[in-house]
């Protein structure tokens, strides 16, 4: 994975030192809270319902051992004994002190770690297939293209001022497995016809109030052009990008209201004009970084077979393992989403367990994924079975992947500013009810997301069954989406009705997935079901 | 009533005004009247207080003050989901207040 230059440590250095000193002025009275939020939050500092919280940038989702070490020791020295991992692969603290905030980051600087534009109208966190580099189906690593990016939009001039936040996802294969096409910028890694590689760049996708699919916007970008396509997007959204209304300015919103088509057509004029100026990056700087992901020493002539006379054993590898793209290895997905538990929390001590298996079984790596679990990407199948009894003793290995149980959910009004309901306790009901009847298992992939407010961090406009929690007259009211999709079929969740209080949504849940157990043909997920018979009866069992 | 809240500048935890300082728990909020602009500027301005507000509350028959929104009372308590980090960590009905 990529190692900082010097560049790349002085730079953060530099900003932890920068930050610092903004701290010391801000305790000592010599900066007001409106002087001091903007600085605070261009570090990933915000002041959240019971303290400050710190989003720590996970780049694309990878960690090594040593980072991963990082992140629970911080949970343990700084926070109170855990973390929570988000749907931007990234880590949230929840319990951090201002005082310590600098020191902080000067952990996090070592090993190679940051904050920097975690919040803030920039471009933010760089995310990516959490298969990257392992996945059967990719065409290529899309992490040194995320890498080229990251650089490229790291403390970028022109775009740390833009109307509003910038969220790019770059993937390499054709399941999208990234929300890619929901994000400001989704950029797939293909081959043309000629076999050659280069980025097809869709624009404009997102979730919030005003959920978008982005549109494609150029098919095919050679990727020593990569920066200058995307230098050249950002600009026509910097230039037209609207600053008058903070719930307008997204991008999607130009390209809904200036057309795909003219967008597209002033991002070509804008591309045309910047190749004459020589911004690109080297191509040998892309090289340079390509290195750094290039494979690990994988063991050539390894069997594929795997002993599968354990049931629970065999239930985990069906449920949460993934395909490699070398013989005799697979992607184990470490599920944070115990039966009843808190989705994407994990202790001190589960994260410390985390990276000593990352170095252990996957060639010193582990990746954050955008539903809150984590991947040990690269794991020999005759060492699997030892890897689950680890996870099995340390109750991390629900075999939940993409069930009913496996549910995004955002931190909602137990912890966030911004929400109007909870999140979190829904999200606990539905996977101790699905667990305690045994549904949950005759049910099969069903994705769950939860969302604490229109903000959409739990992506539940993306849920094949979504919640949304909102404040009806002081109230927690939640309401119920179905049909939406954020794979290579990305679809948008469609409301049901009326919405229901805490308990009534949980019942709701339930009833929905009765509708699609007595109603599934062979072979068919619950969105698969709800696209052949429609809303109707889902909403006859659920008001009728 | 009205009552102010805020955070602490330093550790970021949640204050409730309760006439001569800012303590950790809302049972020791004081009702402020007409006097919470007044306040909320002197306390600000000598940094004992970090964002602070004034809500409405509710004085209960049980003498206990209570915030009118579940946003503040879950301020008041700490997370629903995690009884340990609440201040009352070994009150059953603790979440029944807050929702």
């Amino acid at each position: 994975m990529y190692q900082y230059d010097s560049y790349d440590q002085q730079m953060v250095d530099a900003r932890v030192a920068e930050f610092r000193d903004q701290t010391r002025r801000r305790l000592e009275g010599k900066l007001t809270e409106d002087q001091f939020k903007p600085l605070r939050l261009m570090n990933g500092l915000y002041l959240q319902l019971h303290a400050y919280m710190l989003r720590v940038a996970v780049p694309y989702g990878t960690l090594n051992s040593t980072q991963m070490h990082m992140l629970g020791t911080i949970a343990d020295k700084y926070d109170r004994g855990y973390g929570h991992f988000t749907t931007r692969q990234n880590i949230q603290y929840n319990w951090i002190k201002l005082e310590d905030a600098p020191d902080i980051l000067a952990d996090l600087a070592t090993v190679e770690m940051h904050a920097i534009q975690t919040s803030g109208n920039c471009i933010r966190n760089i995310s990516a297939d959490h298969f990257a580099g392992a996945a059967a189906d990719e065409v290529a690593d899309p992490r040194p293209y995320a890498e080229l990016l990251r650089q490229w939009s790291s403390f970028h001039p022109e775009f740390t001022y833009l109307p509003r936040k910038f969220k790019i996802a770059v993937i390499a294969s054709e399941t999208d497995r990234a929300a890619m096409r929901l994000h400001d910028i989704g950029i797939r890694i293909h081959r043309n016809d000629a076999g050659e590689l280069g980025a097809a760049f869709y624009v404009g996708g997102g979730m919030g109030r005003t959920p978008m699919i982005s549109p494609l916007i150029r098919d095919f970008v050679p990727l020593d052009r990569l920066i200058t396509y995307a230098e050249a997007c950002l600009r026509v959204y910097n230039r037209h990008g609207r600053r008058d209304n903070k719930y307008k300015a997204r991008i999607k919103i130009l390209l809904h209201e200036m057309g795909a088509e003219e967008y597209a057509s002033q991002v070509d004029a804008e591309y045309q004009h910047l190749l004459d100026t020589g911004i690109e990056p080297p191509f040998a700087e892309l090289e340079r970084i390509r290195a750094f992901f290039a494979d690990p020493p994988f063991v050539d002539g390894l069997g594929d077979d795997l002993d599968l006379s354990d049931q629970l054993f065999a239930q985990w590898v069906r449920q949460n393992c993934h395909a490699h793209k070398h013989p005799g290895y697979l992607s184990a997905t470490i599920s944070l989403k115990p039966v009843g538990g808190i989705p994407g929390d994990a202790t001190a001590e589960q994260i410390h367990l985390m990276a000593e298996l990352a170095k252990e079984f996957s060639f010193d790596e582990c990746r954050v994924t955008h539903a809150q679990n984590i991947v040990l990407p690269h794991v020999e199948k005759r060492r699997l079975f030892a890897l689950w009894q680890t996870l099995q003793a340390a109750g991390l290995a629900t075999p939940n992947l993409d069930a009913i149980g496996d549910i995004i959910a955002c931190p909602g009004l137990d912890y966030c500013s911004l929400a109007n309901a909870r999140a979190i306790p829904v999200a606990q009901k539905i996977s101790q009810r699905f667990a305690d009847s045994g549904k949950g298992d005759r049910i099969g992939e069903l994705k769950l997301k939860i969302s604490g407010c229109i903000n959409a961090c739990g992506h539940h406009h993306a849920g094949h069954i979504g919640i949304l929690g909102v404040d009806k007259k002081g109230r927690e009211n939640y309401q119920l989406l179905l049909g939406g999709s954020e794979g290579a079929d990305t679809s948008l969740g469609k409301i049901t009705g009326p919405g229901f209080d805490e308990d009534g949504v949980v019942d709701a849940v339930e009833k929905a997935t009765d509708v699609y157990l007595a109603r599934r043909e062979e072979g068919e997920r619950f969105l698969d079901t709800y696209r052949r018979i429609g809303m109707e009866p889902f909403k006859e069992a659920l008001y009728g | 009533m009205k009552i102010l809240t805020g955070n602490d500048l330093k550790s970021g935890v949640v204050t409730w005004w309760d006439g001569t300082g800012w303590s950790l728990h809302v049972e020791d909020a004081c009702d402020v009247g007409e006097q919470a602009a007044t306040i909320l500027a002197r306390e600000e301005a000598e940094r004992r207080v970090n964002v602070p507000y004034a809500i409405e509350a509710t004085r209960g028959e049980d003498g206990r003050v209570r915030p009118a929104h579940i946003k503040d009372r879950i301020r008041a308590l700490g997370p629903t989901i995690r009884a340990d980090l609440t201040l009352r960590p070994a009150d059953p009905e603790a979440g029944t207040w807050v929702i």
